[in-house]
């Protein structure tokens, strides 16, 4: 298969003007013929439906909670980033597309992320525009931070609540659509298949949480916007829903997956304590601004935190790392902290754990200056763990947190099967093998505000209005295929809970799919998963029947996706015999224990195409090209 | 992995079966042994569905999602309380350390005519996305706006409407309310939109439409009972429903004048 990113020819800053110029439109008045599925109203999934909708497209949207409000982008603290250069600090579009490409370490299409910045300033206007009460200077302009490392402010934010609070304008406006009638909201709704006919998508199998029913829908065009798939892990930062589900359908129907194994695993979040724990909540970046991250040097020293003397502490990010010290990107910081725990300096019940320390700044700022830039984050902390953490400092330990892979798509959002649209987490395509913080918004709102109302049209005015209808026999071929996976699920009736297999599937992956990968381990982890596969489908046990809400039974469903799912994951971090951004290869680091990048065999996306159950899925390259940037090494010394 | 030396609990849970909208339901008495203190209260409900589960029972079914205190979907009332007896705190980020050895917990779902429960402590919140779609936003299309900074808001009036717009949509106001009033909801979002610029030339006629939406909806009407606020996770205050009945007055008077 020859992937074809469709980027437009010319200079990098033209490509998305030639696009809009060049590309078929849709007659106005035909808009309102053409019916178009998103499933999703995160971020991505609700602006793509409010904006098609004003198009005056007939949308229907879904969604697994009960209100597309609740959509897991509601969870977002840190911010947005746009290249507004409000605090006229030296930003612009062209070094926000250089700052990702580079924090991406190279591996995502340049033209794919230059559009990204060049559109990240209207999504500001827009969001302002709905209403989102995004923090202000005295003057009333716009507040900005510098987030994650970066050395410009562009980070706009809304108290500790920036994703809630962009998601709640997506929300209006999609709520507006709906109220208007040219939305059809279905919440409550879990994708189970996708539809195609004459090699095209036509529709989608959703279960009814709530009645157990498969329902069948059809449309012109389907738009993929169900986020990442961090909970492989068991155990992350995300929302108990998130799921790979969606893009592994779409994968299975023959969509190809890109980098299944560039995952990240953010360093700040409160460390696992508790058999029943069910998840690792973040504590925002921005605290490593003024928390100082150290261990004991000694790993005997049982002290308390506060009476471990300077002298015997191990600053270990500012040591190794002078110039950026505690700023160091997300894989740095995370990978050193893991590294110290295996060296038995961690500390906390389980030795996963390092210290947040925030005393020095109290001395230098006093409580109050700290309270007033931290409080929220230091009152939930402490509800959680019980700890005070202006007495006594933070444990934190790395956790899963984002997906940068996920389906592969074109310049025009486009998978490779045609009319199925991916867009947000749940694509691959804008931030290579690392996501700089604030990045994922900017993502998520570029994609369904910006990208998709202008992308889609072509495929709709080149294909017509289509005659399937969800009467058609692929659609009830694929409900009832649905409906034996759950009758076999609820048949096995064996000894382990749903949660216990996938805690199993959690240990694996963390233990050789995570913060760094070598040959040995991913190997053993592809045998291990195949046989947990085994395991699960020998021994689960689903209570409850299919004509009902059944929480098991989603679950399980879910779980069988990721088993399978896990396997691309493992297979992909070992086909990619270098290391680069978030995947660290233990072959391949610098003496500083730096990833090292292959670019001459690995400047490519890896792409995975499904070849039966059980089966190696088949590996493609989309070669990477670099025409505006040079490739460095990243380095943080 | 157990950690050493921390504490555990047994409680008795009472808690509300039903098995759909039709069905009458009833307290079921489970009781739970070995609960760890800095479980969560939702960890807490996960181990007992464990347990049923292995005993091939039915789970409890009840709603989450983020588990972190901001996408609403948590919500049970607890010993009588919305969202059980930390203040400021949903349901999902209460701690097992709240409680103590012995006690014996009452768990139930939102009660209110305009939320039908849908099974145990599930209940249909959809009545609160229709208020939302009758006018709880501002009319602007994709791609029109000017510069987002060609709009000066001074600072506290965007910390104001950031304080009404915490409101996450959980509806432990409505449960709480004696009235089963959505007032504290409604207030949140007009007051968020009507204290900025952008909200100002839809805000009469968004008042009325999302308080004429929420009486047709079953919701009561506020007669200051202050519950709303108590319960409130997101410490909404009342200050919105004032300011939602000033809204509503202008929008009264505008209405007249035509
Ligand atoms: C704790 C946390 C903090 C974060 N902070 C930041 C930050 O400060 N800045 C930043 O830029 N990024 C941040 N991120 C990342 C960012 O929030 C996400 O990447 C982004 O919001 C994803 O948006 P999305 O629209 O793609 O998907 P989501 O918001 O995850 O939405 C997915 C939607 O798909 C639906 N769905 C999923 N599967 C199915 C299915 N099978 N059937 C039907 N519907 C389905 C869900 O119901 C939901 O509506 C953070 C992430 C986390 C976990
Ligand atoms: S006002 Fe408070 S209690 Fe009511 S829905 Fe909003 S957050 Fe929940
Ligand atoms: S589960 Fe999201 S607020 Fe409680």
């Amino acid at each position: 298969m020859q992937l074809d990113g469709k980027t437009p020819s010319g200079p990098l800053q033209n490509k998305w003007d030639k696009y809009r110029f060049e590309t078929k439109l849709v007659n106005p008045a035909n808009k309102r013929k053409y019916s178009i599925i998103v499933v999703g109203t995160g971020l991505a999934g609700a602006s793509a439906s409010a904006s098609l909708a004003e198009l005056g497209y007939d949308v229907k949207a879904f969604c697994i909670q009960d209100s597309p409000r609740r959509a897991h982008s509601i969870a977002a603290q840190g911010g947005i980033n746009a290249a507004k250069n409000y605090p006229n600090d030296g930003d612009s579009i062209w070094r926000l597309f250089y700052d990702t490409v580079k924090g991406g370490d190279f591996r995502a299409r340049e033209a794919n992320v230059y559009r990204l910045a060049q559109v990240s300033n209207n999504i500001i206007d827009q969001c302002v525009a709905q209403g989102v009460p995004f923090a202000r200077e005295y003057g009333g302009m716009l507040a900005n931070r510098s987030f994650g490392g970066a050395q410009v402010s562009r980070t706009f934010y809304a108290r500790g609540q920036t994703g809630q609070q962009l998601l709640l304008g997506a929300y209006g406006a999609l709520s507006r659509q709906i109220g208007a009638g040219k939305v059809q909201m279905f919440t409550r709704r879990e994708l189970v298949d996708i539809v195609i006919v004459q090699d095209k998508a036509r529709g989608i199998i959703v279960r009814n949480l709530i009645t157990g029913e498969m329902e069948r829908y059809a449309a012109d065009a389907v738009v993929l916007a169900t986020g990442g798939y961090g909970t492989v892990f068991y155990l992350s930062t995300n929302a108990d829903s998130c799921n790979v589900g969606a893009a592994f359908k779409a994968y299975k129907k023959g969509a190809l997956f890109a980098n299944p194994c560039f995952t990240q695993i953010h360093p700040t979040c409160i460390p696992h304590t508790s058999d029943y724990q069910a998840k690792l909540t973040l504590m925002s970046e921005s605290l490593r601004n003024d928390g100082r991250v150290w261990v004991p040097k000694d790993p005997t020293d049982s002290r308390r935190p506060n009476q471990i003397p300077e002298e015997d502490r191990s600053y270990f990010l500012e040591e190794k790392y002078p110039s950026f010290g505690n700023l160091v990107p997300r894989d740095v910081a995370s990978r050193n902290a893991k590294e110290q725990c295996d060296a038995g300096r961690g500390v906390g019940p389980t030795g996963y754990a390092v210290y947040l320390d925030f005393a020095d700044a109290i001395k230098r700022d006093g409580q109050d200056v700290i309270r007033r830039k931290y409080g929220n984050l230091f009152d939930m902390y402490q509800n959680i763990t019980d700890d005070n953490p202006y007495e006594t400092p933070m444990m934190i330990y790395p956790a899963s947190h984002y997906t940068m892979g996920g389906l592969w798509v074109d310049y025009e959002l486009q998978t490779t099967i045609p009319g199925l649209f991916s867009l947000g987490e749940s694509n691959f395509s804008d931030h290579g093998a690392n996501r700089l913080g604030a990045s994922a918004l900017m993502q998520g709102l570029a994609d369904g505000y910006f990208v998709i109302p202008y992308t889609i049209g072509p495929y709709l005015a080149t294909n017509g209005v289509s005659e399937v209808t969800a009467d058609h026999q692929a659609f009830h071929d694929a409900a009832q295929k649905a409906t034996e996976q759950d009758q076999k699920l609820l048949a096995i009736n064996g000894n382990q809970t749903v949660r216990e297999i996938h805690v199993k599937l959690g240990k694996i992956m963390v233990e050789n799919v995570g913060m760094a990968r070598n040959a040995a381990g991913l190997k053993q982890a592809i045998e291990e998963i195949k046989s947990l596969r085994e395991e699960f489908w020998q021994d689960v046990k689903v209570p409850g029947t299919a004509s009902d809400y059944n929480l098991s039974l989603q679950k399980a469903g879910r779980l069988a996706d990721f088993l399978e799912f896990a396997e691309v994951m493992a297979l992909d971090a070992l086909e990619r015999d270098e290391s680069c951004g978030c995947h660290l290869r233990e072959e391949h680091q610098t003496e500083e224990n730096e990833a090292k990048r292959d670019d001459d065999n690995y400047c490519h996306v890896a792409a995975w195409e499904y070849d039966g159950y059980g089966n190696t899925p088949k590996f493609h390259k989309e070669p990477l090209v670099f025409e505006n940037v040079e490739l460095t090494q990243r380095s943080y010394k | 992995m157990t950690t050493t030396g921390e504490h555990t609990i047994n409680i008795t849970l009472k808690v509300w079966r039903q098995k759909g909208p039709q069905d009458k339901g009833r307290f079921e008495t489970i009781p739970v042994q070995n609960v760890e203190t800095h479980e969560s209260f939702l960890e807490m409900l996960d181990q007992v569905n464990e347990k049923l589960t292995h005993e091939g029972k039915d789970p409890i079914a009840f709603d989450n999602d983020c588990r972190e205190g901001i996408c609403g979907m948590c919500g049970c009332v607890v010993d009588g309380i919305a969202h059980g007896p930390q203040k400021a705190m949903t349901l999902c980020q209460l701690h097992m350390r709240k409680f103590n050895d012995g006690d014996v917990i009452a768990i139930e779902p939102w009660r209110a005519r305009a939320f039908k429960v849908i099974k145990d402590l599930m209940v249909d919140r959809s009545p609160l996305d229709k208020i939302i779609q009758a006018g709880g936003y501002v009319s602007v299309n994709t791609g029109s706006p000017q510069d987002a900074n060609a709009l000066p808001v001074p600072m506290e009036v965007a910390e104001k409407a950031m304080d009404a717009a915490a409101c996450i949509g959980c509806g432990a106001c409505v449960a709480a309310c004696p009235n089963a009033s959505a007032m504290l909801f409604v207030s949140a979002k007009v007051s968020q939109l009507a204290l900025l610029p952008q909200g100002q030339p839809e805000a009469a006629q968004r008042a009325i439409a999302m308080v004429n939406t929420m009486d047709d909806l079953l919701f009561g009407n506020c007669s200051n009972h202050r519950v709303c606020e108590a319960v409130c996770p997101k410490e909404i205050s009342i200050v919105n429903i004032a300011r939602l009945n000033r809204e509503f007055m202008k929008a009264g008077f505008a209405s007249e004048a035509v």
